[in-house]
């Protein structure tokens, strides 16, 4: 059951073993979280979130293994996460992506289909069922990674960008559609943090740490807003982006 | 049956749920029947998730409604779904006043036995349960009548557990008589919290009722001034025109809610401020009416929308005598933290009753609204827990939206004996709410 400021007791993290996963578990355990379910790519890597969060307050964790690239198993990887609570289920992140290489995948078919599969499709079906089921239990909340970089697609990096975007515009639907059964979805909106998948990036203004992210997190469960920005002053500054002319766009977002 | 949005009187915690309205002992059998999980709702003032379980089924007691004739000792038959407010436009007239009565009007008969409330007086009164002489309870395994002498284990499990042994139908309440609908009102104003707590301790013996307003937001040598009111009830010798009228029904409405952060640290310090000058430095022997000495807040309706789309939470805790410095570390932390609250409520109470799970114990409780927003809000209300369990204090249920599971124990001791007997009347748990999902209360 969450609290009145939505922290959750019962929490469920597809993409468990990411930089921003990890550090809003740690959050999450420190404040009411006592069974943490973490899934991903890798068990050692899991393994590692997973004694974090008993570190950090959690009580029982487990770990369930998936692979992005295959949507057609999301539904089962969601069931057996949500078995493994063994309750009913609080919080359910969604925090899976793949930065991948804008300028070797735009020129390969298989690669730039996956951006879009990993990115968008193993979302959405993992969505179709977490919605079935917290629809069921009447109750729940759902967050899920986007990024700010959705909200206006950079040329010198669509793919992802414009795959983080269609997952993004999908939820503010489902959002909206979820009104009056319960069930809520957040999306979070970090500008570039600072992770594992961004080492060597240069570093754009209001690039942030992950910590920080976890810290809006935790301020955005209580706040029920639809949109976590992070850093927050990113609300205000998206707001001018998504209305620059294209050609300053372009240039301000291709430098 | 319909689904609807609920929330406790803080506006926190939406909980989905089918709400339905039975009518009679035999409508509450077949809920029960029916396998579901199930809690009773009154009017909705507890301000977390005790009269809430999102995708279940909760009960209202509204349908339980009838006030018998109050017999020549005073004592009233009344159905759990009356409310305080119901009651007093009926008993007053005829000089009966209801002897505990919350902070509002706005709670039934089964709201208060499942908070098992109190009032200003309950360093001499004690709280509700102290004047129930008997009640009706419908459990998943059948209706009991239940009283002091009546299954007095039930009975006391009952009170204070926040509807998680049954569905409360009706209770006879011992009532107090009254010579008028007046008060005689001692005001005095303090420069620190020491002093308004030494004058407690000293003169509260003399009253009745005994309340102080804190301010938690004054900082330096002003912090924790307060402003104590003590009264007792007058009589026709006290009062020139001595009547006995009912509260009046109407109140100010609030007709939306209010945009986001209007209450925040500046806009309430403006008022603590404001109601603190506002008081009258000393005077003596006031003439207030029962309304506006007992529920001031009951002028105003829906005054929880003050605190915008957010909501707010109640913080009220209990600490022994002995701890009596913990309260000034609390309105210490608190005042340092830079959280916008409210006058706090600062009360003595007396000794604690029989039950497993009723709030107050002998001491002193403090109650703080604070609006959520803030997110440092979370981190000092669990510290604040951390010293009310150093303290052997407690917090208050019927207040609370957010302690966490595993101070449940330590702060009501007896909480593995409630336990037990709940699952005698409810074997298989099916008297669930969302306050006792949060805080393992349901007994898995």
């Amino acid at each position: 059951m969450e609290n009145a400021f939505g922290q959750p007791q019962n929490v469920v993290v597809f993409g468990g073993s990411s930089d921003i996963a990890r550090a809003l578990t740690k959050k999450l355990c420190a404040a009411r979280a006592h069974t943490v379910i973490l899934a991903g790519r890798s068990q050692a890597l899991l393994d590692v979130a997973a004694s974090e969060a008993q570190e950090y307050g959690a009580t029982k964790t487990d770990t369930v293994l998936f692979d992005a690239e295959e949507p057609e198993h999301a539904a089962r990887t969601v069931t057996d996460a949500f078995d493994k609570v063994g309750d009913q289920i609080d919080l359910v992140v969604i925090a899976v992506g793949l930065l991948g290489d804008q300028k070797s995948d735009e020129e390969d078919a298989t690669s730039a289909a996956r951006m879009m599969t990993v990115n968008v499709t193993w979302p959405v079906a993992a969505l179709a069922e977490i919605r079935r089921q917290l629809v069921a239990q009447g109750r729940g909340r759902i967050l899920v990674m986007s990024s700010a970089a959705a909200v206006r697609i950079r040329p010198n990096a669509y793919l992802y960008s414009g795959a983080k975007a269609g997952l993004d515009r999908l939820c503010v639907g489902l959002a909206q559609s979820l009104e009056g059964t319960g069930v809520r979805l957040q999306l979070l909106r970090p500008a570039v943090v600072r992770t594992k998948m961004t080492v060597g990036v240069a570093e754009p203004p209001f690039t942030t740490g992950a910590n920080e992210v976890a810290e809006n997190v935790m301020r955005g469960l209580a706040s029920n807003d639809l949109v976590i920005w992070s850093p927050p002053i990113l609300r205000y500054v998206f707001f001018l982006v998504r209305h620059l002319p294209t050609p300053l766009w372009r240039k301000l977002a291709d430098r | 049956m319909s689904q609807t949005v609920l929330t406790g009187w803080g506006r926190t915690s939406k909980a989905l749920a089918t709400v339905r309205t039975p009518g009679s002992e035999e409508d509450l059998l077949g809920e029960f029947s029916s396998g579901e999980s199930v809690i009773a709702r009154g009017l909705g003032r507890s301000y977390g998730d005790a009269a809430q379980l999102s995708g279940g089924v909760v009960l209202s007691n509204r349908k339980f409604g009838g006030i018998s004739a109050i017999d020549a000792s005073g004592t009233v038959s009344v159905g759990a779904g009356v409310s305080v407010n119901e009651l007093l436009a009926i008993s007053i007239p005829q000089g009966w006043f209801i002897p505990v009565t919350p902070g509002t009007r706005q709670v039934t008969m089964g709201g208060a036995i499942a908070a098992d409330v109190h009032g200003k007086n309950h360093h001499v009164d004690g709280s509700f349960a102290s004047h129930v002489r008997s009640m009706r309870l419908v459990t998943p395994i059948g209706a009991f009548t239940l009283s002091p002498s009546q299954d007095a284990e039930l009975f006391w499990a009952t009170m204070g557990a926040m509807g998680l042994t049954g569905f409360v139908t009706s209770l006879t309440l011992q009532m107090m008589q009254i010579e008028t609908n007046e008060m005689l009102v001692d005001t005095e104003r303090f420069s620190d919290l020491a002093s308004v707590m030494e004058a407690m301790v000293i003169g509260d013996a003399g009253y009745r009722y005994s309340v102080a307003w804190v301010d938690c937001m004054a900082r330096g040598a002003r912090r924790g001034r307060a402003i104590l009111t003590r009264a007792n009830h007058a009589t026709h010798a006290d009062v020139e025109r001595a009547s006995l009228k009912g509260p009046r029904t109407w109140s100010l409405p609030v007709p939306f809610v209010a945009p986001r952060g209007l209450l925040n640290r500046w806009s309430v310090q403006a008022f603590d401020e404001f109601w603190f000058r506002s008081a009258t430095r000393h005077e003596v022997g006031e003439a207030q009416s029962l309304a506006s000495f007992f529920h001031p807040l009951d002028g105003v309706g829906n005054w929880n929308r003050l605190y915008g789309p957010r909501g707010f939470v109640q913080y009220q805790f209990c600490v022994p005598d002995e701890a009596s410095e913990t309260v000034a570390e609390v309105i210490e932390r608190l005042s340092a933290s830079r959280l916008a609250s409210f006058l706090a409520v600062l009360k003595r109470f007396g000794a604690g009753n029989a039950a497993p799970l009723s709030f107050p114990q002998a001491g002193w409780t403090l109650a703080l609204d604070l609006p959520v927003g803030s997110s440092a809000l979370p981190g000092v209300l669990d510290d604040l827990d951390e010293m009310i369990v150093a303290a052997r204090g407690r917090v208050y249920l019927a207040k609370d939206a957010r302690l966490g599971a595993e101070r449940v124990a330590v702060m009501y001791p007896r909480v593995d004996e409630f336990l037990k007997i709940k699952s005698r009347v409810d074997p298989k748990g099916q008297l669930v709410s969302d306050l006792a999902r949060r805080l393992g209360l349901v007994g898995k």
